[in-house]
């Protein structure tokens, strides 16, 4: 420790000094990718997702792989621990050791990694795009970079609702086949009710917390749904300093102010411990909530929405094809099996989380119809909207959450003003992506 | 020259090795035997050329110099270089141009008004958790050396927390400031509102609070360490000058252990102007509105999780500065006998 200390501060004065001879240059290395990578064959590495059901999906489809095709065979792995899988493959890409493909690739990190050198397009493989479109419709384009190219292949996506506990709803006298949620009004008032019978400390609790993401489970759902899908940043421009997103802002604040909404962050999962009745969370909540008689609604809008018509946020992981990877033509190759229909259908049947497919509800019906609550998921899925694109995606939504976090959850200043900051702020940011 | 001797007092071992070679190599009235020193010298100088005295010395100091070269004094100054540059991470066949910026990454991080707050924030951090830690170290070690039952219980349970995750601690935190946690049922209606950790005024002395209890057992160690090499014969010749307890720790602990209090000044200061782990858990992100933002987890978002490390390097080469002004101050006032 102590020596750390004195040889960090002695260091530190010699670079100090050298900061005038520092013009030079660091040496980065040469070359490029080759587009023989593109065709290239032979065993690759893949990336899945930590959880259990990923894995247990991913296990199947690589073995399934291998036992035809033996001269390409790939080694499928759990990403690495880390403080967030963006970090581990940010590192890796820096390093030059990434996989060559990632099955969790956050569309937030995707602009990033792109710049980064460390992303294949995949539109330049002659079948490229047209796999891409022909699979997941028009939800592709919202992961389309500003040139139109894929560099992520859309692969699932965990719409957003509103989860109630039943129980808790009827405990309050409420309707719990049937609560009032649709419209900001009756949102407030269930809420309230709820809260004022002492059922539940809160009536909803989403993370209050600052980190970048956590926008995407309050503000995003319901902007999108007020919007009819319009997303926080289209066409470089903020969005969301409009009526809708005053309304949107002012209705969560409203929730904060009331204390119907908590401002602390929660340790365990507030809507399993009854510490809230409602939450909002995506369909792999569906085998995490076992224990809880639970009902799901779309998120709410001002005048109320139906649900065939309500969008929400996305939620999606998608896969990544790597630059480091050396096979790149089985890479291709084996993304097109592993988001087969039949893949998708054993991802679906697994996980619960839904294939970014056109046509998912009537592709898989026998599934919904055995599985009636992710029904209501698999419709939703159809509407969704995505983070921004872009190299600045994570600046552009901390800047969000940062005003977020003062005008809302704390109530300082105003909502219109605090959004119009952040408006600017990201436009700024765009126009630098 | 003047780093050198500050780093010698900066440390007890260092200070008292150096003391111990002035002794034998002849520091101011020791002559003679300086004298008989030099005397031996001609062999060694002959041999010592380039390399110096002990050419072995090296051999055997190397693994330590390629480390610091390697893991602080490199990443030390890439990270100037990175700070002048238009710079972000690439994969390593990427080609990219890296323009000299100049200033650009400095002013485009110091007008973002978040940065100038981490920094204040930090700064209420240390003003809270130095001083704080260096007297609850002095005084809890001093009376622990004293202590007679359960020695060993006690040392234990004051190093268990430095030796616990964050992680892990953090939770238990979270439980006894939140809302309804016990510090605030125990307080009942003095608890402030909104509570410790969503409150803009209490977030960061909150956290200053828990690093100086979670890092307390490490300063206790080194105190303790510092204590066996009081003299007892001064605490016996100051009571048989009539001074009480009170006064013999003022006048026989206090300056006995003054080595050990420059160091635990030093690292104190170093960790806590490196704040990350605790903004980044306890209060989620360094809320509430950036209350308890540090410099450090803004170089995080920045540099990590936005994609500008150019921009976090900046605030990194500052800080660095910045805790190098501090630690040169401490040194001046509570290190300064040492110099001589």
């Amino acid at each position: 420790m102590q020596r750390r200390t004195r040889f960090t501060r002695r260091a530190t004065l010699g670079a100090t000094v050298l900061v005038a001879a520092l013009g030079l240059t660091a040496c980065s290395g040469g070359g490029g990718a080759s587009s023989d990578a593109l065709t290239a064959k032979g065993p690759i590495t893949i990336w899945y997702s930590n959880n259990e059901q990923e894995v247990s999906w991913g296990k199947a489809m690589v073995e399934a792989w291998n036992a035809d095709h033996p001269d390409e065979q790939v080694k499928g792995q759990e990403i690495p621990a880390g403080k967030s899988s963006e970090e581990v493959i940010g590192a890796a890409i820096t390093a030059g050791n990434a996989p060559c493909l990632v099955y969790n690739t956050a569309p937030s990190a995707v602009g990033q990694f792109q710049k980064q050198g460390g992303l294949v397009d995949l539109s330049s493989f002659p079948d490229g795009a047209s796999y891409i479109e022909e699979r997941s419709g028009d939800l592709a384009k919202q992961y389309q970079d500003a040139d139109g190219k894929y560099y992520q292949l859309p692969w699932k996506s965990n719409p957003v609702m509103i989860f109630y506990n039943k129980d808790l709803f009827t405990k309050a006298g409420l309707d719990a086949e049937n609560p009032s949620l649709s419209t900001y009004d009756d949102f407030l008032a269930t809420s309230k009710t709820l809260v004022d019978a002492g059922v539940s400390k809160y009536a909803i609790h989403p993370a209050p917390t600052s980190e970048f993401f956590q926008s995407q489970f309050d503000f995003m759902p319901l902007y999108a749904a007020e919007t009819g899908g319009t997303g926080l940043v289209e066409d470089g421009k903020a969005t969301f300093a409009d009526t809708a997103g005053e309304d949107v802002a002012t209705f969560w604040r409203s929730l904060y102010e009331q204390g119907l909404a908590g401002q602390e962050q929660y340790t365990g999962d507030s809507f399993a411990d009854g510490e809230a009745a409602m939450s909002i969370v995506g369909p792999w909540a569906v085998s995490v909530y076992k224990d809880v008689n639970w009902g799901a609604v779309p998120v709410p809008t001002k005048d109320g929405t139906s649900a065939d018509e309500t969008y929400t946020f996305s939620d999606a992981k998608n896969v990544g094809m790597y630059t480091a990877c050396e096979n790149q033509g089985t890479a291709w190759d084996f993304l097109k099996f592993s988001t087969s229909s039949d893949e998708d259908r054993a991802l679906l049947e697994t996980t619960g989380q839904m294939p970014i497919r056109t046509d998912l509800a009537s592709t898989y019906s026998d599934y919904f119809d055995a599985n009636p609550s992710y029904a209501l998921f698999g419709d939703q899925a159809a509407r969704t909207v995505e983070v921004p694109a872009g190299p600045n995606t994570v600046a552009e939504l901390q800047a969000f959450r940062d005003a977020w976090s003062n005008s809302v959850i704390f109530g300082k200043g105003d909502v219109d003003s605090s959004l119009k900051d952040a408006a600017d702020k990201i436009d700024e940011l765009a126009a630098q992506g | 020259m003047s780093t050198v001797h500050e780093a010698a007092a900066a440390s007890p071992t260092a200070g008292r090795s150096e003391e111990a070679h002035r002794a034998s190599s002849g520091g101011p009235g020791s002559g003679h035997r300086a004298g008989r020193r030099r005397g031996d010298d001609p062999r060694g100088r002959r041999r010592g050329g380039l390399l110096g005295k002990n050419p072995l010395g090296l051999l055997f100091s190397a693994p330590y110099l390629v480390f610091v070269l390697a893991v602080f004094a490199y990443p030390l100054v890439y990270a100037v270089y990175i700070a002048f540059h238009d710079y972000f991470f690439t994969a390593p066949g990427a080609v990219v141009a890296r323009p000299f910026v100049g200033l650009d990454n400095f002013v485009t991080a110091f007008t973002d008004p978040a940065v100038i707050r981490s920094f204040g924030n930090v700064g209420v951090f240390l003003v809270i958790n130095v001083p704080l830690t260096v007297v609850l170290s002095m005084v809890l070690a001093t009376a622990l050396d004293r202590v007679v039952h359960f020695r060993g219980f006690l040392r234990v349970a004051f190093y268990v927390p430095y030796l616990t995750a964050s992680v892990a601690v953090v939770a238990v935190w979270l439980f006894l400031f939140n809302g309804d946690g016990l510090v605030n049922q125990v307080l009942g209606p003095l608890a402030p509102t909104p509570s410790w950790l969503i409150n803009s005024a209490w977030a960061m002395p909150s956290i200053a609070l828990f690093v100086t209890w979670k890092q307390l057992g490490f300063y206790i160690l080194l105190y303790l360490a510092a204590l066996q090499n009081v003299p007892k014969e001064l605490y016996e010749a100051a009571s048989s000058d009539g001074a009480g307890p009170i006064r013999s720790f003022f006048t026989v602990t206090v300056p006995g252990v003054r080595p050990a209090t420059v160091l635990v000044l030093l690292v104190s200061t170093v960790t806590g102007a490196n704040l990350f782990t605790e903004p980044y858990l306890l209060t989620g992100g360094g809320g509430p509105n950036g209350a308890s933002t540090s410099p450090v987890l803004l170089m995080y978002q920045k540099g990590i999780e936005q994609g500008n490390p150019d921009q976090a390097a900046a605030i990194g080469v500052v800080l660095v500065i910045l805790v190098l002004v501090i630690a040169l101050l401490q040194n001046r006032f509570a290190g300064g006998k040492d110099e001589r």
